[in-house]
């Protein structure tokens, strides 16, 4: 027990001391060379082949391999991902998180954050905004319109403003974020603002060309969620230093790939602890009900595994309404009840409206077995078909089963025999 | 089909806010889909793709609200525009929701509320160890109401606990009263300089109702679990909760409540309070008076025990009954006691004893004697008994486990009286005289006598004197005390003579 209570103090301090900063927006395969060569697709959620996945992570391959020109059309990537023709591995095995399909591949750009105390880094692609986008699945020439946009026009200004300013610090400004009204999952306004406030002056140095530059602010200012792929690699550039710490009880890494959700434990190591997805209780956009939703999916419960999003629900009442039934005023409730099965609070990410209650901050997996509370998360809903995208929001449970899987290895690892 | 759009030009609302407000529109009769979205490019292709937008809706703009309605046919569709007027008009003005949080484990309890220093643990009895256990290391002294825990295990934690300074109420403690907050099942009595260390719930109830009644008070009613007194647990918290009585400046008399201890246990009592500095009553229930120090008195009764304790606390009480007994119908001469209070049970089968009436029961005390007949003697039965209770609840919480075997008695040709105890408080049926005065609708006049005793204060919420009046209207002969109602069933007996 106590060798536990050590490892989880150093697990959440590690967290606590992280310093993430937006440095750099680069292609992919610079900042993971081994997308280089080959004809690799990295996705969200733990390791997954092509005849297991949703709808539209096949959508998003598929749009993403003609995006590569690895297929000249939709139909032939499809047939080339059924025929092995593409390695699929986890956006997570390479220092990296995507939202919902999480497709990133070689010439994406991504963007760097790197964890300033520990000297890591972790990278997202840019965040494509609302509508058709191949995050849910979209797929077809205006979703592959905007990704070559990205890649020619917004990543290289993003690029040269971060490296002229040495780079935005993110842990204060998603603290501003918090006592503004997001919790950085599903609610990014205030966040999406602030970045756009403190790059500005870079962008407006760095840009030679007014038209693209107005074109890159309309994109950002149009485009609540943002924040939000920042944000996630942010929380991967805090998580990755805590992987790996023996007698830890910590969960590093939560994720889902549209088929199944896996949580990885600083004690236990990379393994993943898997169990079927669950589907997401929300509200939906006119024309679409639950029946044409898709199972949970994507990177982005790594910023519940900070402690934002569901964890910090309490600070996004609006939010609180994607809930079924539930009120705005009660939104407190679930931060409260996630700080059941959280090791501790977070001094700087706090919420006026609880009194300047820390986020709960560091999920230990004997707390969520023992008080049967399952972490909420905060999330987009997909349709389930590839190529239609985003159809709502709500909320969904992470499953118990990965936690009681993760805590079964974790005493097995402590020499404590399980039942 | 009908398509009806309106735009309110430059009204914002949150998008959650329009979603929830959409979903209400579409589940109105007659409509197929309904949106409200602010006019954005994005929303506008949402809107066209679900087929909500029509000519009207064009000059809209990202600022302007937009309503689209696609109803079966126009009046459906109108009506559906008016209710979405109706919400953005009048908004609902109140909070939707006064639920708060409660937290779910101990260690989230203790972080909301870092003064606590005692847990009443309430959970079923496999695993009330393991939470107590994370209560006392955290500090906190825990009640437990649970029972089923093995009394191994009740040895063990009361060794760890007493190692922690923690106190360890139960297992199986139905009733505390700490700084006059009562737990579990408990009577509101005022607060005063007497306290009661009990290994019997329904004893500490009687005893310190009782002590209300006289005029008296309790500093603080401490339960410790039926089994504190045996040779295997050997007393742990009796023994720490007379320690930290001795301590607490506010007590000046204190009662001892139990079936009678294991001898060894007994003995150290008695030594412990012998070097106590505060005088005691004694009531170890069913047991033979043993020598006790100058500083403590020992009662066979729990009505003695609270007139004892109100002597030295320095009130006088009257203790005779002050029911009228009436005779029982003639040519039956039994009595049949159905008890909810085990300790109720054993102090009736106290004064029956003492009048030389031996009894059958399923509790019996120890070192009586057994009738001679049993198949005609009288019987004392405690209903909260394992047997009754077994996957009901206790006849406290549901009075109705007490009907079968009450009609059973009632149709007994040779039972002259019934005698029944009540017990009131928090935790207690709401209405348990109401239930019983149902009970007794039929039998009222040609049946047995009933005679009963209601145990509680003015202060509960059942309130006493109005249990009482139930009772009376029913045609109950209600006694002031268990004890008396005990005594009254044999007055009555004897031809309603006193």
């Amino acid at each position: 027990m106590e060798a536990i209570e050590q490892a989880n103090r150093a697990a959440v301090g590690r967290m606590l001391e992280a310093d993430p900063v937006l440095i750099d927006v680069v292609p992919a395969c610079e900042a993971i060379p081994a997308l280089a060569d080959g004809r690799k697709i990295l996705h969200a959620g733990p390791p997954i082949e092509w005849d297991r996945m949703c709808g539209p992570m096949r959508g998003a391959i598929a749009g993403i391999a003609v995006f590569e020109g690895w297929s000249a059309g939709l139909d032939e990537a499809t047939a080339m991902a059924a025929e092995g023709a593409f390695e699929f591995h986890p956006n997570h095995h390479f220092g990296a998180v995507g939202p919902m399909t999480g497709m990133t591949t070689r010439s994406q750009p991504v963007m760097v954050v790197e964890n300033r105390t520990f000297a890591n880094r972790a990278y997202c692609t840019v965040n494509e905004g609302l509508g058709k986008v191949m995050r849910f699945g979209g797929n077809d020439a205006q979703v592959l319109k905007r990704l070559a946009w990205l890649r020619d026009v917004a990543g290289p200004l993003l690029a040269k403003a971060l490296r002229e300013c040495g780079g935005i610090p993110l842990k204060s400004l998603i603290a501003r974020g918090l006592s503004m009204g997001d919790e950085m999952h599903q609610r990014n306004v205030a966040c999406s603002g602030l970045l756009l406030r403190e790059l500005a002056p870079a962008l407006a140095r760095t840009s030679q060309d007014v038209q693209l530059l107005a074109e890159l602010l309309s994109f950002m200012g149009g485009n609540d969620q943002f924040f939000l792929n920042v944000g996630m690699a942010t929380g991967k550039a805090i998580m990755d230093p805590v992987r790996g710490i023996e007698c830890s009880s910590i969960v590093t890494a939560m994720s889902r790939n549209g088929t199944d959700f896996g949580i990885r434990v600083s004690g236990t190591g990379d393994t993943w602890f898997i169990a079927p997805v669950e589907m997401p209780e929300g509200l939906y956009f006119p024309g679409f009900t639950e029946t044409d939703s898709n199972p949970d999916m994507g990177d982005s419960t790594i910023v519940e595994t900070i402690g934002l999003g569901g964890f910090a629900m309490g600070a996004a009442p609006a939010v609180a309404g994607f809930v079924g039934a539930g009120a705005a005023s009660e939104a407190g409730n679930y931060t409260r009840a996630m700080t059941e099965i959280g090791y501790g609070e977070n001094p700087e990410w706090t919420i006026p409206a609880l009194d300047y209650l820390g986020v709960p901050t560091g999920i230990d997996i004997r707390l969520v077995v023992e008080t049967g509370i399952a972490p909420t998360i905060n999330t987009g809903i997909a349709h389930k078909e590839p190529g239609i995208g985003q159809i709502g929001a709500g909320v969904v449970r992470a499953p118990m089963d990965c936690f009681k899987q993760a805590l079964r290895a974790f005493a097995d690892e402590m020499g404590v025999s399980g039942q | 089909m009908s398509l009806v759009n309106e735009v309110r030009k430059a009204f914002y609302l949150d998008s959650v806010a329009l979603m929830r407000y959409s979903r209400t529109l579409a589940e109105m009769t007659g409509v197929d889909e309904a949106a409200m979205m602010m006019g954005t490019p994005a929303n506008r292709e949402i809107m066209t793709n679900a087929g909500l937008l029509g000519p009207d809706a064009e000059g809209a703009e990202g600022g302007d609200l937009i309503i689209g309605i696609r109803g079966r046919d126009d009046a459906s569709a109108q009506a559906a525009i008016a209710a979405a007027k109706q919400l953005l008009d009048q908004p609902s003005g109140r909070a939707a929701s006064n639920d708060v949080w409660r937290p779910r484990s101990i260690r989230a309890a203790v972080a909301s509320e870092p003064a606590a220093n005692l847990a009443l643990i309430s959970v079923s009895g496999e695993f009330a160890v393991a939470e107590a256990r994370k209560a006392i290391r955290r500090g906190l002294h825990v009640m437990i109401f649970s029972d089923n825990v093995p009394i191994a295990d009740e040895v063990t934690l009361k060794r760890e606990a007493a190692e922690l300074g923690c106190l360890v109420m139960g297992p199986d403690c139905g009733t505390s009263i700490i700084n006059g907050v009562p737990l579990a099942f408990a009577n509101k009595v005022p607060r005063g300089r007497i306290a009661i260390v009990g290994a019997s719930g329904t004893g500490i109830q009687e005893v310190s109702c009782l002590i209300a009644a006289g005029g008296g008070g309790i500093s603080q009613a401490i339960g410790v679990g039926g089994r504190d007194l045996t040779a295997d647990v050997g007393g742990i918290s009796t023994m720490m909760a007379l320690d930290a009585l001795e301590r607490a400046a506010g007590t000046e008399h204190i009662v001892v409540i139990s079936k009678p201890p294991a001898e060894a246990v007994a003995k150290e009592i008695v030594k412990r309070i012998g070097e106590s500095e505060k005088t005691f009553t004694v009531c170890f229930i069913g047991a033979e008076p043993g020598a006790l120090p100058a500083n403590a008195r020992f009662a066979d009764t729990l009505k003695a025990a609270s007139v004892l304790a109100l002597e030295s606390a320095g009130v006088t009480v009257d203790a005779t009954a002050a029911s009228n007994p009436q005779p029982a119908p003639s040519g039956r001469d039994r009595i049949i006691g159905l008890f909810s209070g085990g300790t109720l049970c054993s102090e009736a089968q106290i004064i029956f004893a003492r009048a030389g009436r031996p009894v059958v029961s399923n509790v019996p005390i120890p070192g009586a004697p057994g009738p001679a007949e049993p198949e005609t003697a009288d019987r004392l039965i405690d209903l909260g008994d394992d047997q009754y209770t077994r996957g009901r609840p206790h006849p406290m919480i549901d009075p109705g486990v007490r009907d079968a075997a009450l009609a059973d008695a009632l149709r007994d040709e040779v039972t002259g009286i019934v005698l029944l105890d009540v017990v009131i408080g928090y935790g207690a049926h709401e209405d348990p005289a109401g239930h019983l005065a149902r009970q007794l609708e039929d039998a009222a006049g040609h049946g047995p006598l009933i005679v009963a005793s209601v145990t509680g204060t003015e202060g509960d919420p059942q309130v006493r004197s109005s249990q009482v009046a139930i009772l009376e209207r029913a045609g109950v002969l209600v006694a002031p005390s268990n004890a008396d109602a005990a005594a009254l069933a044999l007055a009555c007996l004897s031809g309603g003579k006193p």
